[in-house]
């Protein structure tokens, strides 16, 4: 065991280390000048060639991999070419409520998409069963800014429950905090409770059938224990890998929601940063999200083993 | 039609015209067409047929744990210490399961959880039928084990059902069903997955475990030579019916069915050591989906005449706790 998580953590950062070239590439590799693309129409050779000087990209490439990596090891992200502080500094100033829209949107998307799918396999043809298939395909087949525009027409504008737009740090007070987040929350999650919820659902009618549910039955265990002791924990290889999924691309949802709410995250910060051409503000973000998402991957991986013994490294 | 001899007080389970169905699609499979039988408290009952006969539906009728959506038990009553378990709240029948009646499956490889401990899964058992504490069911499933003759159970209550064999995970079973000393085993065909070998050690095993704790059993098996060496008395089940009843020493010298006779005739001779296989009598099992008129047996029956074919035969005392569902029982049994 000890020697998977070893060997995984190695191929973690060898996976990790191809991405830092792919997003080094990102930049020199584009097509044309960077430097120019970087400057704009309408910029003046000067002002291209002090941008070039400033990112170093008159040396070499693999030097420039190397000076950026090491930039980057140290803590480092580089610059921001708009606005000129660090990148670092601007990720971190918009972490908040990015990280608070994921989180909550996990939960709700997890609590809710497995205990739906839980009782939609337990009573399967029934009403819970036919409500989540409808809600399913409705969380699939709408966008993510039609769900927020509804719900924001609806919950703000016209019953003026919740407020329609913007953010309230947590520092603020936990109330305003979690009123302000839970419309973008609904619209972020419904479609991993409808992913997440059609995976226990089906996950769990296989386990169902087996042979082993019965032998339990024969022993007086109750339907409870029956659901969420011996058949989740059977279905729940297959579960995990779809919440681990789901929260890897809760990261381009968040763009969306944030820009449909007007919060002011990382995804706003990235939707300005490619309107200015701001590349390494682009790069830090890119690198710090598949950081998270090779992270979460690791994770999920790791708790598989807790989850079903039978799988061994 | 009944035995009335059996009816006394030690009466331990007592089925009556016990009805079961499933629905399908656009047919109705009537898999139990009306069973009546007893197990007395103590004794080992065989109930033998060949495949499709309706004996795990009969199990599993008794528990209740037929398929909710496809199948119901549509008539009859299963009188256990006098009580309908048909009529009891779903609560109260998971206190009979596991704790008074228990069972074990013919398919060992997938009758155990995968992901619990065989340990954890004995010492559930004793936990929800008694006040056990953790500790003193681990040391209940570590007795447990021992009892069904598992080697090192101290390691073994550790391991998970994919660490052991067949045998020994059918072992884990018996331990399991019998940790909260149940009054009635219900044992579906627990050797027929198994290797020879191992096959013998079982029974050998329940028959010994049986003696021990004094548990009744009901053991069901395709096979007759199986019947011989654990029953003390029989019913053999065709189509969904009783087709005869015996104790072990009758049904076996003076067989009062054709389709007993047919079973005994296809028994495979055990010296030669030869895989035992499934009875041989000539013809196919009649479709459960219509009804059937006249005896289910007669189209492959040797002795049937005009009557079989038109009237159902019932259950009837052909001697002293010897009943036949046979218009000519009685010729059947002398030639
Ligand atoms: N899950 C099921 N769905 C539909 N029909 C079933 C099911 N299980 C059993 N049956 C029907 O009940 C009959 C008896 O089955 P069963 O009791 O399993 O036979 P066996 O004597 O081999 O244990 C079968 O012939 C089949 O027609
Ligand atoms: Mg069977």
């Amino acid at each position: 065991m000890a020697l998977y998580v070893l060997r995984r953590l190695v191929s973690t950062i060898a996976v990790m280390a191809m991405v830092g070239i792919f997003i080094f590439l990102l930049l020199r590799l584009a097509p044309g000048d960077p430097a120019a693309i970087i400057a704009g129409d309408t910029a003046t050779p000067e002002m291209i060639a002090n941008i070039r000087e400033k990112l170093g990209l008159n040396e070499p490439l693999p030097v420039q991999f190397a000076h950026w990596a090491h930039s980057i090891l140290s803590g480092n992200l580089g610059i921001s070419i708009f606005t000129g502080r660090p990148v670092l500094e601007l990720i971190s100033q918009r972490l908040e409520p990015t990280i608070s829209l994921a989180i909550l949107t996990m939960i709700l998307s997890v609590t809710i998409g497995v205990t739906f799918g839980i009782l939609a396999a337990w009573r399967a043809g029934g009403l819970v069963d036919r409500t989540l298939t409808a809600l399913a395909t409705l969380g699939f087949s709408v966008p993510v800014f039609v769900v927020g525009f509804f719900l924001i027409y609806f919950f703000a504008i016209r019953t003026r429950w919740l407020p329609v737009q913007g953010y309230q740090p947590i520092d603020h007070g936990f109330g305003p905090w979690l009123v302000q987040l839970i419309l973008p929350t609904m619209t972020l999650a419904l479609v991993y409770v409808a992913l997440i919820a059609r995976m226990t659902r089906a996950s769990m009618l296989e386990v169902l059938s087996e042979d082993y549910m019965r032998t339990a039955a024969a022993k007086g265990v109750s339907s409870y224990s029956m659901l969420f002791h011996h058949a989740l924990k059977n279905a729940g290889v297959p579960i995990l890998t779809v919440i681990g999924l789901s929260f890897a691309y809760l990261i381009s949802g968040v763009v969306i929601t944030e820009t449909v709410f007007n919060i002011p995250g990382v995804g706003r910060l990235v939707v300005d940063a490619i309107n200015n051409r701001d590349y390494p503000v682009i790069q830090g973000v890119l690198i710090l999200a598949s950081g998270m998402y090779v992270l979460i991957n690791l994770a999920v991986d790791l708790a598989y083993t807790l989850i079903d013994p039978r799988i061994r490294y | 039609m009944q035995m009335q001899k059996l009816a006394g007080n030690d009466v331990l389970l007592d089925v009556r015209d016990l009805e079961t169905h499933f629905y399908g699609e656009e047919s109705v499979t009537r898999a139990l067409g009306g069973i009546s039988f007893q197990v007395r408290s103590g004794e080992t009952l065989g109930v033998v047929g060949e495949s499709g006969c309706g004996k795990s539906v009969t199990a599993l009728s008794i528990l209740r744990l037929l398929p909710k959506l496809t199948a119901r038990t549509v008539g009859g009553e299963i009188r256990f210490h006098g009580r309908d378990l048909l009529k009891l709240s779903p609560r109260e029948m998971r206190q009979i399961r596991g704790n008074r009646i228990a069972m074990i499956f013919q398919e060992p490889m997938t009758s155990l959880n995968p992901v619990y401990t065989v340990g954890h899964q004995i010492a559930e058992a004793v936990q929800i039928h008694t006040k056990a504490s953790r500790s003193d069911a681990m040391a209940k499933a570590r007795e447990m084990l021992r009892l069904v003759r598992i080697a090192d159970p101290e390691r073994r209550v550790n391991n998970y059902p994919h660490e052991m064999s067949g045998g020994m995970r059918q072992r884990a079973m018996i331990a399991m069903a019998l940790a909260c000393s149940p009054e009635l085993l219900i044992a579906d065909e627990p050797t027929t997955a198994l290797d020879v070998t191992i096959q013998a050690q079982i029974l050998r095993l329940i028959v010994d475990l049986k003696e021990h704790t004094g548990t009744a059993v009901m053991f069901i098996t395709h096979d007759l030579g199986v019947v011989a060496e654990t029953c003390q008395r029989v019913i053999v089940m065709y189509a969904g019916r009783i087709a005869e009843q015996a104790s072990v020493t009758d049904l076996f010298a003076r067989p009062a069915h054709p389709y007993t006779q047919g079973l005994m005739r296809s028994v495979p001779d055990r010296r030669h050591g030869r895989q035992r296989r499934l009875p041989e009598i000539p013809g196919i099992v009649p479709s459960l989906r219509e009804p059937i008129v006249g005896c289910s047996f007669a189209p492959r029956c040797p002795f049937a005449i005009g009557i079989c074919r038109e009237k159902t035969p019932t259950l009837r005392d052909i001697g002293p706790g010897h009943a036949a569902a046979c218009f000519r029982a009685e010729e059947v049994m002398g030639g």
